[in-house]
């Protein structure tokens, strides 16, 4: 198993927004978390990226069989976690090829691995951004400074292929995409994905996981995995959307 | 050591004094005070023809009509003028045996500068083994200028050898009546650098007080001369990354710069002097007076800093654009943390026409720190097409330091052209956490910040100081977060 979360409660500025989180991930699996409005799905993510701000109360999350609340941040991702932000935010001044440096030199160092220099680098970036069909200018330019929205997303995805994670954390990477963009990025991470890694893709669209097809669907609401299933579960949402699951959870405390 | 090993380095000391980098000086110190009769001591101990006594003279008495100024954002206890001694023998700092004799937090610094184990040798004061790779660089060096004719030397042998230099341009820049400091380091400055590069000649290595080995003790007063003639180009570095300790705690230098036509100086300063502790205490304060003047046609001069250490730093590096089409430029990095109070900015003076000035300056306060950028440009009424970009940006971290700054214009002519652009950012918890989730740790992802913050300044550095210069504002962040 790649990823175990138990039991897990977590609270931002005393209010408490995960209130029992148990999710199973193992590896070479696709799981899609769907989920209305503020249910905390972001938070989920954020808390297993090792954001401070995000208080855990109760649980655990098992990550490779290592306690993954006991490792700061930057560790984290050393390990092979990796979250594409819902919104990720602007560095002026830092390009994106001297943190994809800095990143990926930090992380084969912690994982013993020799660093690259700079040619071997390079090759390796321009194989990447063909890979979600990024262009230079981009790749170049101050991280995410003036992005579009849809370019930000697919930065996103673009540090994901050049990290190479072992558990990529997709939130909401498929909104604000075009058409075009949507399905460039999905092929980028089907791409990605193998039997050596797991994939959990945030979404509030069916539109995506016809691209990145999952194995396991599951929704949050009100801070619960309230109901899992597959692939059929997201159509499902699509079509009746989530009031036949708010009506009973409401009603009737789902364990 | 043994005694050959002594002589071996006498002799090499003896060497360097034939290339003239060491000044004869082997008197004791003067009392503390200052007086007509302090000067004329201390003019004589250095030889000094009678010109030099009677400016100094000179520039005491207009001292004494001054006061202080007290108008930099800055905040220090009144400084007792008679309470110091203003010349001591260039002392022979403690010989040690090894680097464990040395300080182990300064040792530390030094490795997180990647200063080299010789190099740290030498800097903390540890004998070094016969032939320091120093001493041979700068003599081939030294060989390498004297064949084009440029002169490079201290400024008390200057002044000895060089008179008819000294008389023309000493003072022409920054006169003795300039301001307080520079009056009182006019009167008592007890050494420094002379730079004179002849009509058409390109200096073909910058040059470095670094070469100019044992003139470690130039002083709390320097002094500092450089001329272009003609058509000449030079880049001068001063200073150093390491940490630079001293017991005195005023440091008022002057530095003046002379381009001639077409001629083109690059000035580029780190700065580390001692910051005092977290508290501030024991700090230096660096008043300083940094000027040049762009005399000729065409001409340019560039300063380059970074500033990161003392207590109070009060610099303003300026450019007077006297030629038609002259260029002054002024890049600036000052970082201040702890307790640390910098008043720093440039004066840009156009007086010819077509002159065009930039000034690109970055602040960067950490802790309970204050940093002002103050910077003029002024453009008289003859100076036709004049122009000017300012970009002056401050970065804060953390909200217990201060950022302020302070843009004076004085525009008398209707066609030029002025740009400014003013921003103040704040590493935000969110950036850090963004670069923590890739893998960076928070001191990393700071300095990566940093360094993207100051690479328009970074850029006008000559690449190995570039390199040490990124090194030294992670070394003065340490700390300054979590
Ligand atoms: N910093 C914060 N301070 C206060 N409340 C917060 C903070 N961050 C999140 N919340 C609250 O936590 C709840 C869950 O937010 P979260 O971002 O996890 O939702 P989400 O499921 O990702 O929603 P969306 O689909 O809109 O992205 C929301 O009610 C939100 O307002
Ligand atoms: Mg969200």
């Amino acid at each position: 198993m790649l990823l175990e979360i138990k039991n897990l409660h977590a609270n931002i500025e005393g209010k408490e927004i995960l209130k029992g989180i148990n999710l199973k991930v193992n590896i070479g699996e696709v799981h899609a978390i769907m989920g209305p409005n503020g249910s905390g799905k972001s938070t989920l993510a954020q808390v297993l990226a090792g954001r401070e701000e995000y208080e855990v109360t109760k649980g655990e999350i098992i990550y490779n069989e290592k306690n993954l609340l006991e490792l700061s941040p930057e560790d984290r991702a050393r390990e092979g976690v990796f979250l594409a932000f819902q919104y990720p935010v602007e560095i002026p001044g830092v390009s994106n090829t001297n943190l994809l440096k800095t990143a990926l030199n930090e992380i084969r160092k912690y994982q013993g691995q020799p660093e690259l220099d700079a040619m071997e680098f390079l090759s390796l970036i321009k194989s990447k951004m063909k890979l979600v069909e990024l262009d230079q200018t981009l790749v170049s330019r101050s991280v995410n400074e003036g992005f579009s929205g849809g370019e930000k997303k697919r930065n996103e995805i673009f540090q994901m292929a050049v990290l190479e994670p072992k558990l990529a954390v997709l939130d909401e990477t498929d909104s604000g995409l075009d058409i075009d963009a949507l399905r460039i990025v999905a092929n980028g991470v089907n791409k990605l994905k193998s039997e050596k890694n797991a994939i959990v893709v945030v979404t509030h669209y069916q539109r995506l996981l016809n691209y990145i097809v999952p194995d396991f669907v599951h929704v949050l609401y009100k801070g619960k995995i309230v109901r899992s299933g597959d692939k059929s579960l997201a159509l499902e949402l699509e079509e009746k959307g989530y009031d036949w699951i708010k009506a009973p959870s409401d009603s009737v405390e789902v364990a | 050591m043994s005694v050959t090993e002594t002589s071996k380095i006498e002799e090499l000391a003896n060497k360097e004094y034939k290339y003239g980098f060491v000044t004869d000086i082997e008197t004791e110190s003067l009392p503390k005070g200052l007086n007509e009769e302090i000067i004329s001591q201390l003019s004589a101990i250095k030889k000094e023809p009678p010109f030099m006594l009677e400016w100094r003279l000179k520039a005491y008495k207009h001292w004494l009509t001054m006061k202080e100024p007290h108008w930099p954002n800055v905040k220090y206890d009144p400084i007792n003028y008679q309470d110091i001694s203003y010349y001591s023998a260039p002392k022979k700092k403690p010989q040690l045996n090894s680097l464990d004799e040395v300080d182990p937090e300064l040792v530390r610094t030094f490795e997180k500068l990647g200063i080299s184990l010789e190099e740290q040798k030498r800097l903390s004061g540890v004998a070094v083994d016969a032939v320091f790779d120093s001493v041979s660089v700068a003599t081939t060096f030294k060989e390498k200028l004297s064949e084009l004719g440029i002169i490079f030397c201290s400024m008390s042998e200057a002044i000895r050898n060089h008179p008819d230099l000294i008389q023309k341009y000493l003072g022409s820049v920054v006169p003795y009546t300039d301001n307080f400091f520079a009056s009182l380091n006019s009167a008592v400055f007890s050494d420094g650098s002379f730079v004179y590069v002849p009509k058409g000649v390109r200096c073909p290595m910058e040059l470095s007080t670094y070469f100019r080995i044992n003139a470690a003790n130039t002083g709390q007063f320097e002094r500092t001369l450089i001329v272009a003639d003609e058509g000449a180009y030079v880049s001068y570095l001063e200073g150093c990354t390491a940490p630079m300790r001293d017991e005195n705690q005023l440091h008022a230098a002057v530095v003046e710069l002379v381009a001639l036509d077409n001629a083109e100086i690059k000035y580029s300063t780190i700065q580390n002097w001692y910051a005092g502790d977290k508290e501030g205490k024991g700090g230096i304060y660096n008043f300083v007076t940094k000027r040049g003047a762009c005399r000729g046609v065409n001409s340019k001069i560039s300063w380059t800093q970074v500033e990161t250490g003392s207590a109070i730093t009060w610099k303003y590096p300026s450019c007077i654009l006297q030629g038609d089409n002259s260029i002054g430029e002024f890049y600036s990095v000052a970082l201040t943390n702890h307790r640390q109070q910098a008043d720093t900015g440039t004066k840009m003076i156009h007086l010819g026409k077509n002159t065009r000035s930039t000034i690109i300056s970055k602040g960067i306060s950490a802790g309970f720190s204050n940093n002002s950028y103050r910077g003029l440009v002024k453009i008289v009424k003859k100076a036709d097409n004049a122009r000017n970009f300012s970009q002056c940006d401050s970065l804060l971290l953390g909200d217990k330091c201060g950022a302020h700054t302070f843009p004076y214009l004085e525009i008398n002519n209707p066609s030029a052209q002025i740009e400014h652009e003013a921003t103040t950012s704040k590493i935000g918890e969110d950036q850090i956490f963004y670069l923590n989730s890739r893998g960076i740790a928070t001191e990393d992802a700071i300095n990566l910040i940093v360094n993207g913050y100051c690479k328009e300044v970074f850029k006008e550095l000559p690449m190995e100081f570039a390199v040490e210069a990124t090194k030294l504002l992670s070394v003065s962040l340490e700390g300054s977060v979590g």
